[in-house]
């Protein structure tokens, strides 16, 4: 089985979020980056286990500089085979699914995954977008992905519930939680990543569409008002006439 | 035209359809456009869509937008804009919407927006506004292009009553045939699902064991709320997953959030910082959760709780 797990760089989770004092560009400053959580430990581990399964590759696609390839080395480490980065600096969804496309489209993988958002702009836009430009089905948040012959089996995450769907390869799929358990990459695994190919390549020419231009932190929380548990009347009176929730 | 997507399902429109029809009629107003609503598949009372601001109610019924395939919605999408002339398309940032906003950018070579909270502005260019970083920013894009396509976060904004029912008429477009088969929905029935809730009890490890969800429960109950929980309660089985709302569950924004012995970790806050009205309880006054909340109640849950069902009860009685 041919598979392609698209992974992006984000922000670590317990970052500060700051910006330029202008507000235009992101402030890169002391961040620590890693792999976007679903991109790694859903995606790239379900492909990953589906390859020790059925045989095959499994091989990374980043869109971005080349400041994006010591996360790329760790998709190497925790298993996939080879990777591709398409060197650039996007602004949007769609030129980066653009440019994954344009990759796949000659590569016929069997099936193409994503993480259900990143961590950082968290739009869910990608493997919809990969998905439309190569005309393939699309099975987005999926918590569950099996594939017995050419038919792959998913369990979708919806709202309140869950939708189990049939669909041949090739396809389109985002991972959510529950598709897979995250790997930390070994010693071994870390010295094979140094020398397997990571192959750059340029981009296809795109028009950027939808570009953020103006950043904001949100407004402060006011101070806690704090009670204790002999003052719930009152807490309960200010949830209905103060915050008007009730 | 702003196009807006309502949403329904087994026939029924959802909450979220009227916010749709709500935001694409500000967003015309401010475009000095119109605003229309399309519907996918059987929905009963379509034309009441018009109450809420869309001035033309569309509708296509072809049996292959039956079951959910994004091929074949984004098929039917992108000739209703083409046949209308639709310039801004509204979806809804649900499972279905985030699944459908990026194949419509890209057919429709759009410029997109998942997950807006506020209506766009046009005077020097089309700009709106999203959250990001898992609530921790705002960031504002400009859309440059001439078909736009948005995703509506959930209760981002209030459905207004601004106008009569109107007719609905029938839109007809060829459909491709599904390639995804949906074999089964499996649904939690009985109370409002998590990403559509305004009232949310969420309760954490603080509450020791399963067996004492009881008092959750008759909290939620009493509000009529739905019951969240953090990730280690879930990850222990001690919660179902599909109840576990942060940073790898699911982001809520309700009205009010109401977390019971959760400390309150960056990746819990991550999917539920953009609440409007924040309430902890917790006996650990250092709990980083307060910081991030409105209100708190310092003191032992297994009395607190059920001395705040106990007021909501009273209240309710007064209403």
């Amino acid at each position: 089985m041919k598979l392609l797990v698209c992974v992006s760089k984000t922000p670590d989770t317990t970052s500060r979020i700051a910006f330029s004092s202008d507000g235009a560009q992101f402030d890169a400053n002391g961040v620590q980056y890693i792999m976007n959580p679903y991109d790694e430990w859903y995606a790239l581990v379900r492909a990953l286990e589906l390859k020790e399964a059925h045989g095959g590759t499994v091989t990374l696609i980043n869109v971005g500089t080349e400041s994006n390839d010591q996360v790329i080395r760790k998709g190497l480490a925790i298993g996939a085979d080879n990777a591709v980065r398409v060197n650039c600096d996007p602004q949007s969804s769609l030129f980066v699914a653009k440019q994954i496309a344009e990759y796949a489209r000659k590569e016929n993988f069997d099936i193409v995954f994503c993480g259900k958002e990143t961590i950082d702009y968290n739009s869910s836009e990608v493997g919809a977008m990969v998905a439309e430009f190569l005309d393939l089905p699309y099975v987005s948040f999926a918590s569950k992905l099996d594939v017995s012959g050419q038919t792959a089996t998913a369990a979708r995450d919806i709202e309140g519930g869950t939708e189990m769907v049939e669909v041949e390869l090739p396809l389109v799929v985002s991972a959510a939680k529950g598709m897979a358990e995250q790997r930390i990459p070994n010693m071994q695994g870390i010295m094979m990543a140094k020398r397997k190919p990571l192959d750059v390549i340029d981009p296809v020419p795109f028009d950027e569409l939808s570009t953020p231009v103006q950043y904001t932190l949100p407004p402060a929380k006011k101070t806690v008002q704090l009670f204790n548990a002999d003052q719930m009347d009152e807490l309960v009176r200010l949830l209905h006439e103060e915050a008007k929730v009730i | 035209m702003v196009l807006i997507i309502a949403e329904s399902q087994k026939g029924q429109f959802k909450k979220s359809a009227f916010e749709a029809v709500t935001y694409g009629y500000k967003t015309a107003q401010a475009m000095g456009s119109t605003c229309a609503a399309l519907v996918l598949g059987e929905a009963a009372n379509a034309g009441d869509l018009g109450k809420y601001g869309a001035g033309a109610v569309y509708q296509i019924t072809d049996a292959a937008l039956q079951q959910f395939d994004s091929q074949v919605y984004t098929a039917a999408i992108a000739e209703a804009v083409k046949q209308l002339g639709a310039d801004v398309v509204v979806l809804n940032h649900s499972s279905t919407g985030k699944s459908l906003l990026g194949r419509l950018a890209a057919r429709l070579h759009a410029g997109s927006v998942a997950g807006v909270n506020t209506v766009p502005t046009v005077s020097g260019g089309f700009r709106v506004k999203k959250s990001v970083f898992s609530g921790k920013a705002i960031a504002e894009y400009e859309v440059n292009s001439p078909v736009k396509v948005l995703s509506l976060t959930g209760n981002a904004i209030q459905p207004e009553v601004v106008g009569a029912a109107v007719s609905v008429s029938a839109l007809q477009v060829s459909l491709p045939a599904p390639k995804v088969k949906v074999k089964e929905v499996i649904r939690e029935e009985g109370h409002v699902p998590l990403p559509e809730a305004e009232l949310v009890v969420s309760a954490g490890r603080g509450m020791k064991g399963p067996e004492n969800w009881g008092i959750v429960e008759e909290l939620a109950g009493v509000l009529g709320a739905t019951t969240a929980c953090s990730r280690p309660v879930a990850d222990v089985g001690w919660r179902p997953h599909h109840e576990h709302v942060g940073q790898t569950g699911i982001a809520i924004r309700p009205n009010l959030y109401i977390a019971i012995g959760i400390s309150g970790a960056i990746q819990h806050l991550a999917g539920v910082n953009n609440s409007k009205t924040i309430v902890v309880i917790n006996k650990d006054p250092e709990a980083p959760f307060f910081k991030a909340a409105d209100y708190g109640v310092q003191g032992d849950l297994f009395e607190v709780v059920p001395k705040l069902t106990a007021a909501f009860r009273r209240f309710k009685e007064q209403q």
